[in-house]
């Protein structure tokens, strides 16, 4: 119930950034829209050369298009913002004033920075999964759904932990801003793409390292069929594995953090 | 720093900013010669963070390659096979590099918070340092690169059987005047940071049609026949693309005369802009606290 108020007044304070500034609402949806005509195009551009990709058709890539929206969205929402301001926090020394507060730290840094405009990217991507389905022509089950849902679940989960993990090594290299920078090329290029039409050496690094198929192609299967109960299963394992590493992590890194004037 | 031209305007004349013309060649080559030197340093120092830009800009390629490969799988499309798609996105990977700028994003920064102000208060036009400091991050960068290229090269097994010690020195010009064009280019687009408070839009919108019409998510001769007619009124291919197919033997005769000539053309005309928008750009400026 706390975690949820704290929750609540920090989107409060997103809603009410956004609302001051509003000019950048617009000229998040004009950014959604050019990057939507972008990737249209580009897979208009393959599909006149080709039928499918690997098994992939038009309609399931334009699924797996809608899942990358959606999921980016929700990242940049909270996640990236917040994570950007925990590095900047920890370089600064303003990271300390978080750690005096009553609530927990890691729930704090998480959910510091709202970045509302980014809800376009969700909406956006909700749109052209349906869009998607409803090209496809095939109805869609209670139980794919579901699949559906959790394997979102779990790869917002997966990221999230992922990106935990990483922000949290800033308590020992100080300058670590870029590695997000890293992070970003490979999901924003990589993750646009199925994982299997990767060559054999590089799925496990998309897979495991960089979790970006559990985050984008794994749900993307749920909706076109293709995803067995093993993937799903795995999915969620992976996401619990994330969560669990990148808290314990978090944990080791607070004990051994001296503050930083100290 | 004193040695004017003699072409230079009054003392007592009203000016909106630095203007070109001002400075003696000899002055120009002066400060370039030291600006290089310094711009060389401050890369050489933060070599951890171009390693880095270095890694990013080589991811965009890798996936473009796993991508066309699997288009092309046996065959060929739009006459490349996987071997030879491999060869063009490595190419345009360094050719990218070559003439890669990152003022576009960095205008609205300098306006926003105030660094512009010194710059515009030199006595040397801000371009010159912007060319030194792109130089310089380029030729730290290639270190990079080139042998990611190779690499790469090697690992996907890239066809390069059309290159030859005539089509590297065809495409010694080619490169030179690509990265003179899309330097020009993108700083008059940048300019627009003068108008406007956010560019992030204008910047989507920009290297979307790059992407495209530059031949950087395929050849131009995969795109479909719409698009290849639009490129070619374009300069985006003369950025990317020409360079690329000249290296790999694709431009030969009268189609590489005519790809130089287009060249030229479009940087006089980039030139003739920026001359244009510099004047009104920072007659529009006024630093922020002034």
């Amino acid at each position: 119930m706390h975690t949820l108020r704290v929750v609540r007044a920090f989107l409060a304070v997103g809603v009410l950034n956004i609302v001051q500034y509003r000019s950048d609402f617009v000229i998040a949806v004009l950014n959604a829209v050019v990057n939507l005509v972008t990737q249209l195009l580009g897979l208009s551009v393959i599909f006149t050369n080709t039928a499918d990709l690997r098994g992939w058709t038009p309609d399931d890539l334009l699924i797996l298009i809608g899942v990358h929206f959606f999921i980016s969205g929700l990242v940049g929402l909270v996640v990236r913002p917040s994570m950007e301001a925990l590095m900047e926090g920890i370089r600064l020394g303003t990271f300390d004033y978080t750690l005096t507060k009553p609530a927990d730290a890691q729930l704090l840094a998480s959910v510091r920075v709202f970045a509302p405009q980014s809800l376009t990217d969700v909406v956006v991507g909700t749109g052209i999964i349906a869009v998607g389905i409803a090209r496809t022509g095939r109805g869609l089950g209670a139980a794919e759904v579901l699949l559906f849902l959790v394997t979102l679940l779990a790869g917002f989960a997966t990221v999230y932990g992922f990106l935990l993990l990483l922000s949290t090594m800033a308590f020992w290299f100080v300058r670590l801003d870029n590695i997000l920078v890293i992070f970003q090329a490979l999901f924003g290029n990589a993750g646009r793409w199925p994982v299997g039409i990767f060559p054999g050496w590089m799925r496990p690094v998309l897979t495991f390292v960089v979790p970006i198929a559990f985050a984008v192609t794994v749900p993307a299967q749920a909706l076109t069929g293709s995803l067995s109960v093993t993937g799903a299963l795995t999915s969620v394992g992976v996401a619990v594995l994330f969560l669990v590493a990148s808290r314990a992590f978090w944990l080791v890194a607070l004990r051994r953090y001296t503050g930083a004037s100290a | 720093m004193t040695t004017r031209a003699p072409d230079a305007p009054p003392a007592g004349r009203p000016r909106s900013g630095p203007s070109f013309g001002r400075f003696s060649g000899a002055a120009l080559a002066a400060y370039y010669r030291q600006q290089l030197i310094s711009t060389l340093a401050v890369n050489l120092a933060y070599r951890g963070a171009v390693a880095i830009w270095v890694l990013t800009s080589i991811i965009q390629p890798l996936v473009f390659i796993v991508v066309w490969r699997t288009v092309a799988g046996g065959g060929s499309t739009g006459g490349y096979s996987a071997a030879e798609f491999v060869a063009y996105f490595l190419v345009m990977m360094v050719v990218d590099h070559l003439t890669f700028i990152w003022h576009m994003w960095e205008f609205e920064y300098r306006i926003r918070n105030g660094t512009f102000s010194p710059l515009l208060l030199r006595p040397v036009h801000p371009i010159h340092n912007d060319v030194c400091e792109n130089l310089s991050y380029k030729l730290i960068g290639l270190v990079g690169i080139l042998p990611a290229a190779v690499l790469l090269a090697v690992v996907f097994d890239a066809d390069l059987s059309g290159t030859s010690p005539t089509t590297v020195l065809a495409f010694a010009p080619a490169v030179l005047l690509a990265m003179v064009l899309r330097f020009v280019v993108e700083w008059c687009v940048a300019l627009a940071a003068f108008w406007l408070t956010k560019v992030s839009a204008l910047n989507a919108v920009f290297f979307s049609l790059f992407t495209f019409l530059g031949g950087q998510f395929a050849p131009l001769d995969v795109l479909p026949g719409w698009m290849q007619t639009l490129a070619a009124w374009t300069p985006f291919p003369w950025t990317l693309a020409f360079p690329v197919e000249v290296l790999l033997g694709r431009r030969s005769g009268s189609d590489l005369l005519l790809g130089y000539g287009a060249q030229l053309l479009w940087i006089a005309v980039a030139l003739l802009v920026l001359r244009l928008l510099w004047g009104r750009a920072t007659r529009r400026y006024s630093a922020v606290g002034a």
